[in-house]
Protein backbone atom coordinates (compact mmCIF):
# COMPACT_ATOMS: atom_id res chain seq x y z
CA UNK A 1 0.00 0.00 0.00
CA UNK A 2 1.32 3.42 -0.90
CA UNK A 3 1.93 5.97 1.89
CA UNK A 4 -0.93 8.38 0.15
CA UNK A 5 -3.35 5.28 0.22
CA UNK A 6 -2.55 5.47 4.42
CA UNK A 7 -2.76 8.70 5.02
CA UNK A 8 -5.89 9.67 7.30
CA UNK A 9 -6.89 13.54 8.88
CA UNK A 10 -6.11 14.22 12.12
CA UNK A 11 -9.77 14.37 12.35
CA UNK A 12 -9.60 10.70 12.10
CA UNK A 13 -7.93 10.17 16.03
CA UNK A 14 -10.67 12.30 17.77
CA UNK A 15 -12.07 9.36 19.66
CA UNK A 16 -8.40 8.52 20.25
CA UNK A 17 -7.55 11.39 21.17
CA UNK A 18 -10.35 11.87 23.89
CA UNK A 19 -9.13 9.16 25.51
CA UNK A 20 -6.23 11.09 26.58
CA UNK A 21 -7.50 14.49 26.68
CA UNK A 22 -10.31 15.95 28.34
CA UNK A 23 -10.89 18.31 25.37
CA UNK A 24 -11.88 18.01 21.82
CA UNK A 25 -8.19 18.10 20.06
CA UNK A 26 -8.66 18.56 16.42
CA UNK A 27 -9.69 21.41 16.19
CA UNK A 28 -7.03 22.05 18.76
CA UNK A 29 -3.85 24.40 17.39
CA UNK A 30 -0.18 23.32 17.29
CA UNK A 31 3.04 24.48 16.68
CA UNK A 32 5.53 22.22 14.25
CA UNK A 33 9.02 22.02 16.16
CA UNK A 34 10.32 20.99 13.07
CA UNK A 35 9.05 23.70 10.34
CA UNK A 36 7.15 26.37 12.73
CA UNK A 37 4.11 25.28 10.99
CA UNK A 38 0.56 26.05 12.99
CA UNK A 39 -2.24 24.10 12.06
CA UNK A 40 -5.69 22.59 13.41
CA UNK A 41 -4.48 18.80 14.78
CA UNK A 42 -7.71 17.67 12.49
CA UNK A 43 -5.76 19.07 9.55
CA UNK A 44 -2.34 17.21 9.71
CA UNK A 45 -1.32 13.89 8.53
CA UNK A 46 -2.60 10.91 10.48
CA UNK A 47 -1.69 7.58 10.06
CA UNK A 48 -3.31 5.06 12.19
CA UNK A 49 -4.96 1.92 11.43
CA UNK A 50 -8.09 -0.49 12.64
CA UNK A 51 -5.60 -3.10 14.51
CA UNK A 52 -2.52 -1.01 14.77
CA UNK A 53 -1.81 0.09 18.49
CA UNK A 54 -2.00 3.08 18.24
CA UNK A 55 -1.59 6.40 15.75
CA UNK A 56 1.27 8.59 14.56
CA UNK A 57 0.56 12.63 13.47
CA UNK A 58 2.82 14.54 11.20
CA UNK A 59 2.87 17.80 9.87
CA UNK A 60 0.73 18.27 6.80
CA UNK A 61 3.51 20.70 5.72
CA UNK A 62 6.88 19.08 6.57
CA UNK A 63 5.91 15.64 7.41
CA UNK A 64 7.79 15.71 10.82
CA UNK A 65 6.15 13.26 13.37
CA UNK A 66 3.82 15.87 15.88
CA UNK A 67 2.15 13.61 18.02
CA UNK A 68 2.64 9.77 18.73
CA UNK A 69 -0.13 8.15 20.91
CA UNK A 70 0.31 4.38 21.89
CA UNK A 71 -2.80 2.37 23.45
CA UNK A 72 -1.43 -1.05 24.45
CA UNK A 73 -1.00 -3.15 27.75
CA UNK A 74 -3.45 -1.29 29.72
CA UNK A 75 -1.53 2.14 28.82
CA UNK A 76 -1.34 5.22 27.31
CA UNK A 77 1.75 6.40 26.18
CA UNK A 78 1.86 9.90 24.45
CA UNK A 79 5.04 11.70 22.40
CA UNK A 80 4.65 15.14 21.91
CA UNK A 81 8.34 15.94 20.95
CA UNK A 82 7.31 17.16 17.77
CA UNK A 83 4.90 19.83 19.25
CA UNK A 84 6.05 23.02 20.22
CA UNK A 85 2.70 24.35 22.07
CA UNK A 86 -0.96 23.21 21.25
CA UNK A 87 -3.42 25.40 22.04
CA UNK A 88 -7.24 24.79 23.05
CA UNK A 89 -10.13 26.10 23.31
CA UNK A 90 -11.40 26.45 27.00
CA UNK A 91 -14.93 25.66 26.41
CA UNK A 92 -15.84 26.64 30.05
CA UNK A 93 -14.96 30.75 28.67
CA UNK A 94 -17.26 32.77 27.41
CA UNK A 95 -16.55 34.17 24.42
CA UNK B 1 -19.87 26.23 18.26
CA UNK B 2 -19.68 25.46 21.98
CA UNK B 3 -21.37 22.25 21.67
CA UNK B 4 -18.82 20.38 19.70
CA UNK B 5 -16.19 20.37 22.79
CA UNK B 6 -18.56 19.11 25.55
CA UNK B 7 -16.06 18.71 28.10
CA UNK B 8 -17.36 15.56 29.67
CA UNK B 9 -15.68 11.75 29.66
CA UNK B 10 -16.38 10.02 26.36
CA UNK B 11 -18.37 7.01 27.36
CA UNK B 12 -19.89 3.85 25.48
CA UNK B 13 -23.79 3.92 25.07
CA UNK B 14 -25.83 1.41 23.81
CA UNK B 15 -27.50 2.34 20.79
CA UNK B 16 -31.00 0.41 19.76
CA UNK B 17 -31.23 -0.02 16.07
CA UNK B 18 -34.73 1.68 14.93
CA UNK B 19 -34.95 1.03 11.29
CA UNK B 20 -32.80 0.22 8.15
CA UNK B 21 -32.50 1.97 4.70
CA UNK B 22 -30.61 0.48 1.65
CA UNK B 23 -29.31 3.39 0.38
CA UNK B 24 -28.19 1.44 -2.98
CA UNK B 25 -27.02 -2.95 -3.40
CA UNK B 26 -24.34 -2.05 -1.46
CA UNK B 27 -24.89 0.92 1.26
CA UNK B 28 -27.37 0.92 4.40
CA UNK B 29 -28.31 3.46 6.50
CA UNK B 30 -28.79 2.49 9.97
CA UNK B 31 -31.17 5.29 12.14
CA UNK B 32 -30.31 4.80 16.18
CA UNK B 33 -31.90 5.55 19.44
CA UNK B 34 -29.35 6.61 21.78
CA UNK B 35 -30.18 6.94 25.26
CA UNK B 36 -29.13 10.27 26.47
CA UNK B 37 -27.33 11.39 23.30
CA UNK B 38 -25.29 14.80 24.19
CA UNK B 39 -26.24 16.24 20.35
CA UNK B 40 -23.95 16.92 17.64
CA UNK B 41 -22.46 18.99 14.88
CA UNK B 42 -22.91 18.06 11.18
CA UNK B 43 -19.30 16.56 10.15
CA UNK B 44 -18.62 14.83 13.60
CA UNK B 45 -18.58 10.90 13.81
CA UNK B 46 -19.03 8.38 15.91
CA UNK B 47 -16.56 5.08 17.16
CA UNK B 48 -18.36 1.74 17.02
CA UNK B 49 -17.31 -1.06 18.68
CA UNK B 50 -18.71 -4.60 18.32
CA UNK B 51 -17.74 -7.76 20.65
CA UNK B 52 -17.54 -11.37 19.16
CA UNK B 53 -18.75 -13.80 21.90
CA UNK B 54 -15.35 -15.08 22.47
CA UNK B 55 -14.57 -11.36 23.82
CA UNK B 56 -12.52 -9.72 20.72
CA UNK B 57 -13.40 -6.51 19.60
CA UNK B 58 -13.42 -4.22 16.68
CA UNK B 59 -14.08 -0.82 16.05
CA UNK B 60 -14.60 1.51 13.33
CA UNK B 61 -15.59 5.48 12.83
CA UNK B 62 -18.53 6.24 10.61
CA UNK B 63 -19.51 9.73 10.09
CA UNK B 64 -23.35 11.06 11.66
CA UNK B 65 -25.28 11.45 8.18
CA UNK B 66 -28.20 12.81 10.62
CA UNK B 67 -29.14 16.61 10.88
CA UNK B 68 -28.73 17.34 14.44
CA UNK B 69 -32.38 18.51 14.70
CA UNK B 70 -33.52 15.15 14.35
CA UNK B 71 -33.96 12.93 17.75
CA UNK B 72 -32.72 9.91 15.95
CA UNK B 73 -28.67 9.19 14.92
CA UNK B 74 -28.41 7.84 11.40
CA UNK B 75 -25.00 6.48 10.35
CA UNK B 76 -24.72 5.21 6.41
CA UNK B 77 -22.18 2.31 5.89
CA UNK B 78 -21.23 0.56 3.07
CA UNK B 79 -20.26 -3.24 2.56
CA UNK B 80 -16.62 -3.72 2.24
CA UNK B 81 -16.38 -7.20 0.96
CA UNK B 82 -13.33 -7.70 2.79
CA UNK B 83 -14.23 -5.76 5.80
CA UNK B 84 -14.61 -6.99 10.13
CA UNK B 85 -17.31 -4.70 10.78
CA UNK B 86 -18.86 -3.13 7.76
CA UNK B 87 -20.44 -6.45 6.31
CA UNK B 88 -22.42 -6.79 9.46
CA UNK B 89 -23.68 -3.62 9.95
CA UNK B 90 -24.84 -3.24 6.51
CA UNK B 91 -26.30 -6.85 6.23
CA UNK B 92 -26.60 -8.48 9.01
CA UNK B 93 -27.82 -6.23 12.04
CA UNK B 94 -31.68 -6.12 12.18
CA UNK B 95 -33.86 -3.81 13.78
CA UNK B 96 -34.23 -3.84 17.60
CA UNK B 97 -30.57 -5.06 17.58
CA UNK B 98 -27.84 -3.26 19.92
CA UNK B 99 -24.74 -1.68 19.31
CA UNK B 100 -22.29 0.25 20.99
CA UNK B 101 -20.99 3.71 20.48
CA UNK B 102 -19.17 6.75 21.51
CA UNK B 103 -18.96 10.63 20.42
CA UNK B 104 -19.74 12.68 18.41
CA UNK B 105 -16.10 13.19 18.33
CA UNK B 106 -14.66 15.64 16.08
CA UNK B 107 -14.39 19.25 15.78
CA UNK B 108 -12.36 20.15 13.16
CA UNK B 109 -14.38 18.54 9.97
CA UNK B 110 -17.49 20.44 11.26
CA UNK B 111 -20.01 22.77 10.11
CA UNK B 112 -23.22 24.62 11.53
CA UNK B 113 -25.56 27.36 9.73
CA UNK B 114 -23.51 30.20 11.42
CA UNK B 115 -20.26 29.14 10.13
CA UNK B 116 -22.55 30.33 7.00
CA UNK B 117 -20.64 29.92 3.27
CA UNK B 118 -20.64 29.88 0.18
CA UNK B 119 -20.12 25.96 0.77
CA UNK B 120 -18.97 23.82 -2.19
CA UNK B 121 -18.83 19.98 -0.89
CA UNK B 122 -17.04 17.84 -2.92
CA UNK B 123 -18.05 13.57 -2.07
CA UNK B 124 -16.32 10.67 -3.70
CA UNK B 125 -18.56 7.96 -2.91
CA UNK B 126 -20.03 7.24 0.51
CA UNK B 127 -17.92 10.60 1.66
CA UNK B 128 -21.47 12.13 0.88
CA UNK B 129 -22.22 10.64 4.85
CA UNK B 130 -21.08 13.56 6.61
CA UNK B 131 -21.25 16.37 3.60
CA UNK B 132 -25.05 14.72 4.13
CA UNK B 133 -25.44 15.76 7.87
CA UNK B 134 -24.87 19.24 6.71
CA UNK B 135 -26.99 19.15 3.97
CA UNK B 136 -29.68 18.36 6.04
CA UNK B 137 -29.24 20.81 8.52
CA UNK B 138 -29.15 23.48 6.16
CA UNK B 139 -32.53 22.36 5.07
CA UNK B 140 -34.47 21.91 8.20
CA UNK B 141 -32.62 24.61 9.40
CA UNK B 142 -34.30 26.67 6.25
CA UNK B 143 -30.82 28.14 5.41
CA UNK B 144 -30.68 29.62 1.94
CA UNK B 145 -26.75 29.69 2.47
CA UNK B 146 -25.34 29.13 -1.12
CA UNK B 147 -23.88 25.34 -1.62
CA UNK B 148 -22.64 23.60 -4.48
CA UNK B 149 -22.11 20.00 -3.71
CA UNK B 150 -19.94 17.72 -6.49
CA UNK B 151 -20.68 14.27 -5.99
CA UNK B 152 -18.62 11.48 -7.66
CA UNK B 153 -20.33 8.23 -7.72
CA UNK B 154 -19.59 4.86 -9.83
CA UNK B 155 -22.56 4.47 -11.38
CA UNK B 156 -26.45 6.03 -10.77
CA UNK B 157 -27.17 3.34 -8.61
CA UNK B 158 -24.57 4.09 -6.37
CA UNK B 159 -25.63 7.55 -5.60
CA UNK B 160 -26.55 7.34 -2.37
CA UNK B 161 -29.32 9.47 -1.11
CA UNK B 162 -30.11 10.82 -4.55
CA UNK B 163 -34.11 10.87 -4.42
CA UNK B 164 -33.56 13.34 -1.37
CA UNK B 165 -30.49 15.43 -3.08
CA UNK B 166 -32.87 15.63 -5.67
CA UNK B 167 -35.97 17.19 -3.28
CA UNK B 168 -33.62 19.09 -1.78
CA UNK B 169 -31.83 20.55 -4.75
CA UNK B 170 -35.34 21.50 -5.81
CA UNK B 171 -36.62 23.70 -3.05
CA UNK B 172 -35.36 26.71 -4.05
CA UNK B 173 -32.89 28.01 -1.48
CA UNK B 174 -29.93 27.28 -3.62
CA UNK B 175 -28.20 23.99 -3.53
CA UNK B 176 -27.17 22.54 -6.68
CA UNK B 177 -25.58 19.09 -6.54
CA UNK B 178 -23.58 17.85 -9.78
CA UNK B 179 -23.18 14.50 -10.34
CA UNK B 180 -20.15 12.74 -12.17
CA UNK B 181 -20.54 9.34 -12.69
CA UNK B 182 -17.28 7.21 -13.03
CA UNK B 183 -17.93 3.71 -14.94
CA UNK B 184 -21.59 3.12 -16.34
CA UNK B 185 -23.53 5.91 -16.94
CA UNK B 186 -27.45 4.94 -17.70
CA UNK B 187 -27.86 5.69 -21.50
CA UNK B 188 -28.86 9.28 -21.36
CA UNK B 189 -26.84 10.77 -19.35
CA UNK B 190 -26.24 14.34 -19.82
CA UNK B 191 -24.18 14.92 -16.96
CA UNK B 192 -20.47 14.27 -16.59
CA UNK B 193 -18.62 11.26 -17.13
CA UNK B 194 -15.38 11.06 -15.26
CA UNK B 195 -13.49 11.02 -12.07
CA UNK B 196 -13.36 14.37 -10.63
CA UNK B 197 -10.95 16.61 -11.44
CA UNK B 198 -9.21 20.68 -11.85
CA UNK B 199 -11.70 21.33 -14.60
CA UNK B 200 -14.37 19.80 -12.92
CA UNK B 201 -13.77 21.63 -9.65
CA UNK B 202 -12.70 24.75 -11.98
CA UNK B 203 -16.59 24.84 -12.81
CA UNK B 204 -18.05 23.74 -9.39
CA UNK B 205 -15.97 26.27 -7.19
CA UNK B 206 -17.66 29.61 -5.81
CA UNK B 207 -14.86 32.37 -6.76
CA UNK B 208 -12.27 32.82 -4.27
CA UNK B 209 -12.83 36.08 -3.70
CA UNK B 210 -16.20 35.21 -2.27
CA UNK B 211 -14.33 33.30 0.68
CA UNK B 212 -15.91 29.87 0.05
CA UNK B 213 -15.78 27.33 2.84
CA UNK B 214 -15.23 24.07 1.36
CA UNK B 215 -15.65 20.30 2.63
CA UNK B 216 -14.21 17.58 0.83
CA UNK B 217 -14.42 14.12 1.87
CA UNK B 218 -14.00 10.45 0.19
CA UNK B 219 -10.78 8.30 -0.62
CA UNK B 220 -7.74 9.77 0.03
CA UNK B 221 -6.59 10.00 -3.98
CA UNK B 222 -9.81 11.98 -4.38
CA UNK B 223 -9.32 14.04 -1.35
CA UNK B 224 -6.06 15.18 -1.69
CA UNK B 225 -6.11 15.89 -5.61
CA UNK B 226 -9.16 17.91 -4.80
CA UNK B 227 -7.88 20.03 -2.03
CA UNK B 228 -4.65 20.84 -4.15
CA UNK B 229 -6.78 21.84 -7.26
CA UNK B 230 -9.10 23.87 -5.05
CA UNK B 231 -5.55 25.74 -3.71
CA UNK B 232 -4.22 26.07 -7.37
CA UNK B 233 -7.25 27.89 -8.18
CA UNK B 234 -6.73 30.46 -4.92
CA UNK B 235 -8.38 29.06 -2.69
CA UNK B 236 -7.55 30.14 0.88
CA UNK B 237 -6.13 26.43 2.38
CA UNK B 238 -7.43 26.86 5.76
CA UNK B 239 -10.95 27.16 4.25
CA UNK B 240 -10.53 23.48 2.94
CA UNK B 241 -11.41 21.09 5.57
CA UNK B 242 -10.60 17.34 4.02
CA UNK B 243 -11.87 14.22 5.52
CA UNK B 244 -9.87 10.82 3.58
CA UNK B 245 -11.35 7.35 4.34
CA UNK B 246 -7.49 5.90 3.85
CA UNK B 247 -7.57 2.66 4.71
CA UNK B 248 -10.88 2.60 7.35
CA UNK B 249 -10.16 -2.15 7.43
CA UNK B 250 -14.17 -1.82 6.57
Amino acid sequence: MTEQALRLDGNAAAGLLREVFVHELTDARGACAGCGAVGAMGAQHLYMSPRSPGAVLRCSACESVLMVVVHAGGRFRLGLQGLMWLEMRDAAATT
Amino acid sequence: MAGTALQRRLIWRTAEVQDLVDETPRVRSLVLEVPDWPGHVPGQHVDVRLTAEDGYQAQRSYSIASSPTGERVTLTVERLEDGEVSPYLAAELRVGDRLELRGPVGGYFVWDVSLGGPLLLVAGGSGICPLMAMLRLRHAAGSAVPTRLLYSSRSLEDVIYRDELDRMAADGTGLEVIHTLTRSVPQAWAGLHRRIDAAMLSAAAWPPADQPLSFICGPTPLVESAAESLVHLGHEPTRIKTERFGPTGG
